[in-house]
């Protein structure tokens, strides 16, 4: 990482700060704890899924800056959505981080979450970014615990 | 005068480290991290290159000239840490994969041996996890519970509790000689004395031990001393158990294999006395014979002079650190090693230790293997600088103008 302002850009020390849609749910239909058990970050996600659309969807855990913001952003982007829609957001974001999609030129959905593309430069943090959409992609699958190591 | 005298040349040691005289990523390399693993100095490096490349084959086999001087530099290194650690023989030093291995070795076998159910095992509140995870399982198995000496908010052993925690269950007492978090340096000499005084057998984790302190472990009187190659600045895969000579005697072999027997036939097998008894296998030869060039050369330099310079540096990065503000230093010892462990206000370690990065200053961001000191002090993780002989106050001033730049990102 040449200039860290490149990963830390001002949306993501924002969202850190001030997450969005964090805190516990009282019920909801599906649910699943995530955990990088080498660096600690750990996330705990609800999801209320009605007629097959993300109704409400909230977080709360320990972690850094990049899985903070990159929960926070997440839970704001699948609100709203299908399931079908946030599925393929899991998979596009997987694909960014990878390297296997260039947000830039191939269609995607991702929007302004393309702001994380510069994780992949840095494969320490992938996990970090990874680990809500994949805590998200378990807990719609019905596995309760994940763990991105 | 003297303490000039005294001080090491750093610019010219630095040569010996081409990591530190070579752009990384085209700029220098500040390396805070020793106390993960030390880098390898060039002796260290020709000596293992000088061994694969002209002296290797197995050793304790065949009547080739080879074999017998691999085997004579083998011996030798062995000898090197028994003079080291200044134990009474070399039969007493056990040649392991590291620390970890060392303590795992010593479980199954003493500690299979003399635990049973209802008994216990007594460790410190900052071990870690290689400290705490063998005995667990050893624990589990046996129906044995662990207790736990505690620590205050400095960071030191709470040791009045001590001698009431040293129970007539008390089968082995476990702790560290320095703490990898807190740079705490224990007073095991005392806690031995105490435990011996129950007759509780002590288990050393040198391993954030060796590469600061001078050690006697005759004078330390310990049961068992234990540490890794790689954080003197030799390879990694070789690490070393010490243990009294009746106790390694007593105890059962580990694995069992090639080398470690006297006799086998398909109705018994007679085994080798120590050390050998725990050797199965071909050994890490150039790794032993790469830890012994890593203790000459930490000798020629002198162990109290690294301390001295070490301890200087620790001083300055402490005071420098503290006066930034948000910034809590964890681990506040008076008997210290030169590891410091801190966290910013807002900023998770991670982030630090990311950007730090991006200045080429390698640190520690984690839970460092230590997650009930973690629990303890009520964080997920620390932010670790560690010092080594070749550090310098520029580095240390880089590290502060990284944190800085951290703070400011943050904003």
């Amino acid at each position: 990482m040449s200039d860290p302002r490149e990963l830390y850009q001002q949306v993501i020390i924002e969202h850190n700060k001030k997450p969005r849609n964090y805190g516990d749910l009282e019920t909801c239909t599906h649910h699943a704890h995530g955990l990088n058990p080498l660096c600690g970050d750990d996330i705990v996600l609800k999801v209320v899924v009605r007629d097959g659309i993300v109704e409400e969807v909230r977080f709360t855990g320990e972690g850094c800056a990049i899985s903070k913001a990159s929960s926070s952003l997440m839970t704001v982007n699948i609100k709203g959505k299908t399931v079908a829609e946030a599925e393929q957001m899991v998979a596009e974001f997987r694909g960014m981080i990878r390297g296997t999609l260039d947000t830039a030129v191939e269609p995607n959905s991702l929007g302004r979450l393309s702001l994380f593309q510069n994780v992949k430069n840095l494969p320490s943090r992938v996990k970090c970014a990874v680990l809500p959409w994949a805590t998200l992609h378990s807990a719609l699958h019905g596995e309760t615990v994940v763990s991105t190591e | 005068m003297t303490d000039r005298a005294s001080l090491l040349d750093v610019a010219r040691i630095r040569q010996d480290f081409q990591a530190l005289c070579t752009p990384f990523h085209g700029r220098p390399l500040i390396y805070l991290d020793s106390a993960v693993s030390g880098l390898c100095p060039r002796p260290v490096v020709d000596r293992v290159s000088h061994y694969a490349s002209f002296e290797h084959t197995n050793v304790h086999r065949g009547v080739s000239t080879l074999s017998q001087e691999a085997t004579d530099r083998f011996e030798e290194a062995r000898e090197k840490v028994r003079a080291f650690i200044n134990a009474p023989s070399a039969s007493q030093i056990v040649w392991t994969r590291g620390t970890t291995e060392s303590i795992n070795l010593v479980a199954q076998t003493f500690g299979r041996q003399r635990v049973g159910p209802g008994d216990e095992i007594l460790l410190s509140a900052m071990e870690h996890h290689s400290n705490i995870v063998p005995w667990q399982l050893l624990a589990e198995e046996k129906g044995a519970r662990l207790r736990v000496i505690p620590m205050n908010d400095a960071g030191e052993l709470i040791l009045d509790d001590l001698d009431s925690l040293l129970s007539e269950r008390t089968r082995i007492l476990g702790v560290t000689q320095v703490s990898n978090v807190l740079g705490t340096i224990n007073p095991v000499k005392e806690i031995i004395r105490r435990a011996h005084a129950r007759n509780v057998p002590v288990l050393v984790d040198g391993a954030q031990g060796v590469p600061h302190l001078p050690v006697d472990v005759t004078d330390l009187d310990a049961d068992f001393y234990v540490f890794s190659g790689h954080k003197l600045g030799g390879p990694t895969g070789i690490g070393v158990l010490y243990g009294r000579r009746e106790l390694l005697e007593e105890m059962p072999p580990w694995q069992g294999g090639g080398s470690m027997i006297l006799s086998v036939t398909w109705e018994k097998t007679t085994f080798c006395p120590p050390p050998t008894k725990f050797e199965a296998g071909t050994p890490a030869i150039a790794q032993a014979i790469g830890l012994g060039a890593a203790i000459d050369y930490l000798s020629g330099l002198g162990l109290d002079r690294i301390g001295g310079h070490e301890h200087a540096l620790l001083a300055y990065a402490t005071e420098r650190l503290q006066a930034i503000p948000g910034l809590r230093i964890i681990g506040q010892a008076k008997a210290k090693a030169s590891v410091l462990s801190f966290v910013l206000e807002g900023i998770h370690p991670h982030d630090i230790g990311s950007i730090l990065d991006s200045e080429n200053i390698v640190v520690r961001a984690g839970h460092h293997c230590a997650q009930p000191v973690m629990q303890r002090f009520g964080i997920p993780a620390t932010t670790r600088a560690s010092f080594s002989y070749f550090n310098t106050r520029e580095e240390i001033d880089a590290l502060v103008a990284g944190i800085l730049k951290v703070q400011e990102i943050f904003q």
